[in-house]
C-alpha cells in the first residue's frame, strides 16, 4: 500500500510519514499513481495554496477526484479540500467538496489540545479555522472534525498526534483506500 | 536524569498528551545535535511534540519542524526581537507558536531567568497574542521546583488577559495541584516530579481524573 504526502514546502510533515510507515504504507513522490494520497495539515491556507499549485499537486488531486481515487485531508488539509477558506484575508481552495471554511469565534483561539469527537474518544486538534460544509460526519464540541464527499475524506484533528486512537483512524483511512 | 528520547517514548506510552522539550543550554554549537534529538524523539512519538530552546529565527523554527517538532518555542529571542512572533505564525501558522514566558512577582525574566526583561507577564502575554502566538507556556518561578503548587494567581492573571490557550507550568507536586491548575489554565505542564519516575505519569492521570478534571 503507497501514499503520497501532498507537501507544499512547510512546516513538519514527518509526523504523518512516521505514522503511515508505522503502519505499513510506504511513501511515494508519485500523487497521481498512489493508492492514497493524503493532503497533510501545516502552515497557513495561502501559502499552502500556492505551494500545492507551484507543485502541479492541485492538478493531481482533482484529476484523482474526479477519477473517484481517494484522498485524505488532515486539518488544513481538509479546510483546502473546500471552495474557499476566511484565513489569510480569502483564499480559494481546491474546491473537491462543497463548503467553505471560517474563523473560530467561540472559546479561545487557536482551538488547541485533546478533545472528544462524537462518542468515539478523544483526538488532538490545533486549529484556527474550521470547516462548514453539508458533509461533515463528525463533530467534535459543536464544530466539524470529518468530512466526507466523493472520494475526499479528511478530518479536522491530526490523527498523526492522536494517540493509539489516532493510529486507529489511520488505519482505517488505509483499508478505506484498499480496493 | 538519562536519554531524552527513551523518556519521550516512555511519556508517550504513559498516556502524556504532549511532550515538551527545553534545550536549557542552548548554544549555536549545540544546534545539529538538537536537530538529530528531534529527529529521533519524534520517530517514537504520537503525540504533540514542542521544541523550544534558542530559537532565533523562522529558519531555525522550520529545522525543528522539519525534523519532527510539531510547535516551537520561544522566549528570550521573543522578548528581545517580538517581530519573531509574527515571523513564525506566518511562516508555520500560530498553532505552532509557543511564547514562553517565565515570570517572578509577576514579572518577566529572560535567559534562564537571569535577566530581568523589565515589563509585566500579562502584559507582554498581551503582545505575544496581538503578534502571533499560538499559545502561552507560562513558567512562575517563584513556585518552580517547590512542589507545592502552580502559582495560580499569576496563571489565572495571564489566562484572564488572552483569548489564546495558557498552558500553567512550575510547582507541580501532586494531583490536586494539576487539578487546580487545569482550574484556570487550558494544559499543565509537569517536569522534574516525573523525570524522577516516569511511570508516575499514569496514576497522576488517574488521580486528577478522580478529582473530576476531564483527562482522556
Amino acid at each position: 500500500m503507497n501514499i503520497a504526502i501532498c507537501g507544499y514546502g512547510a512546516g513538519n510533515v514527518r509526523s504523518v510519514e512516521i505514522a503511515f510507515r508505522r503502519l505499513g504504507a510506504e511513501i511515494t513522490d508519485d500523487v497521481g499513481a498512489a493508492d492514497l494520497a493524503v493532503l497533510p495539515g501545516v502552515g497557513s491556507a495561502r501559502a499552502a495554496m500556492a505551494g500545492l499549485r507551484e507543485r502541479g499537486h492541485d492538478v493531481a488531486l482533482r484529476e484523482r477526484f474526479d477519477e473517484g481515487r481517494p484522498i485524505f485531508g488532515i486539518c488544513l488539509g481538509l479546510q483546502l479540500a473546500l471552495d474557499w477558506t476566511e484565513e489569510d484575508g480569502g483564499v480559494d481552495g481546491l474546491g473537491l467538496v462543497p463548503g467553505r471554511s471560517s474563523r473560530l469565534r467561540e472559546g479561545r483561539v487557536p482551538r488547541m489540545g485533546w478533545a472528544e469527537v462524537d462518542d468515539r474518544g478523544a483526538f488532538y486538534f490545533a486549529h484556527s479555522y474550521a470547516a462548514e460544509t453539508p458533509h461533515a460526519t463528525a463533530w467534535s464540541e459543536g464544530v466539524v472534525a470529518e468530512a466526507r464527499f466523493g472520494s475526499f475524506f479528511g478530518c479536522q484533528f491530526h490523527p498523526e498526534k492522536s494517540g493509539a486512537l489516532g493510529s486507529l483512524y489511520l488505519e482505517e483511512a488505509l483499508s478505506l483506500s484498499r480496493v | 536524569m538519562g536519554d531524552p528520547v527513551e523518556l519521550g517514548a516512555a511519556y508517550s506510552d504513559a498516556g502524556a498528551d504532549e511532550l515538551v522539550f527545553l534545550d536549557i543550554k542552548a548554544t549555536l554549537a549545540d544546534r545539529p545535535t538538537l536537530v538529530e534529538l528531534v529527529k529521533r524523539v519524534a520517530e517514537r512519538l504520537a503525540i504533540p511534540f514542542t521544541v523550544g530552546g534558542g530559537v532565533r529565527s523562522a529558519d531555525d523554527a522550520e529545522r525543528l519542524l522539519q525534523a519532527g517538532a510539531d510547535k516551537v518555542g520561544v522566549n528570550s529571542a521573543a522578548l528581545a526581537r517580538p517581530e519573531l512572533i509574527t515571523e513564525l505564525a506566518e511562516r508555520l501558522g500560530s498553532q505552532a507558536v509557543v511564547v514562553a514566558i517565565d515570570a517572578e512577582g509577576g514579572r518577566v525574566r529572560s535567559h534562564a531567568g537571569t535577566i530581568s526583561a523589565g515589563r509585566d507577564a500579562t502584559e507582554w502575554a498581551r503582545e505575544a497574542e496581538q503578534r502571533g502566538a499560538g499559545e502561552i507556556l507560562l513558567t512562575s518561578i517563584d513556585a518552580d521546583g517547590t512542589r507545592e503548587g502552580y502559582d495560580l494567581q499569576l496563571t489565572a492573571a495571564v489566562a484572564g488577559a488572552v483569548s489564546l490557550p495558557v498552558i500553567a507550568s512550575g510547582g507541580a507536586g501532586n494531583a490536586r495541584h494539576v487539578a487546580d491548575a487545569l482550574g484556570v489554565a487550558q494544559a499543565a505542564l509537569l517536569a522534574s516530579i516525573l523525570h524522577e519516575n516516569p511511570q508516575r505519569l499514569a496514576s497522576l492521570r488517574d488521580e486528577v481524573r478522580e478529582l473530576g478534571v476531564p483527562v482522556r
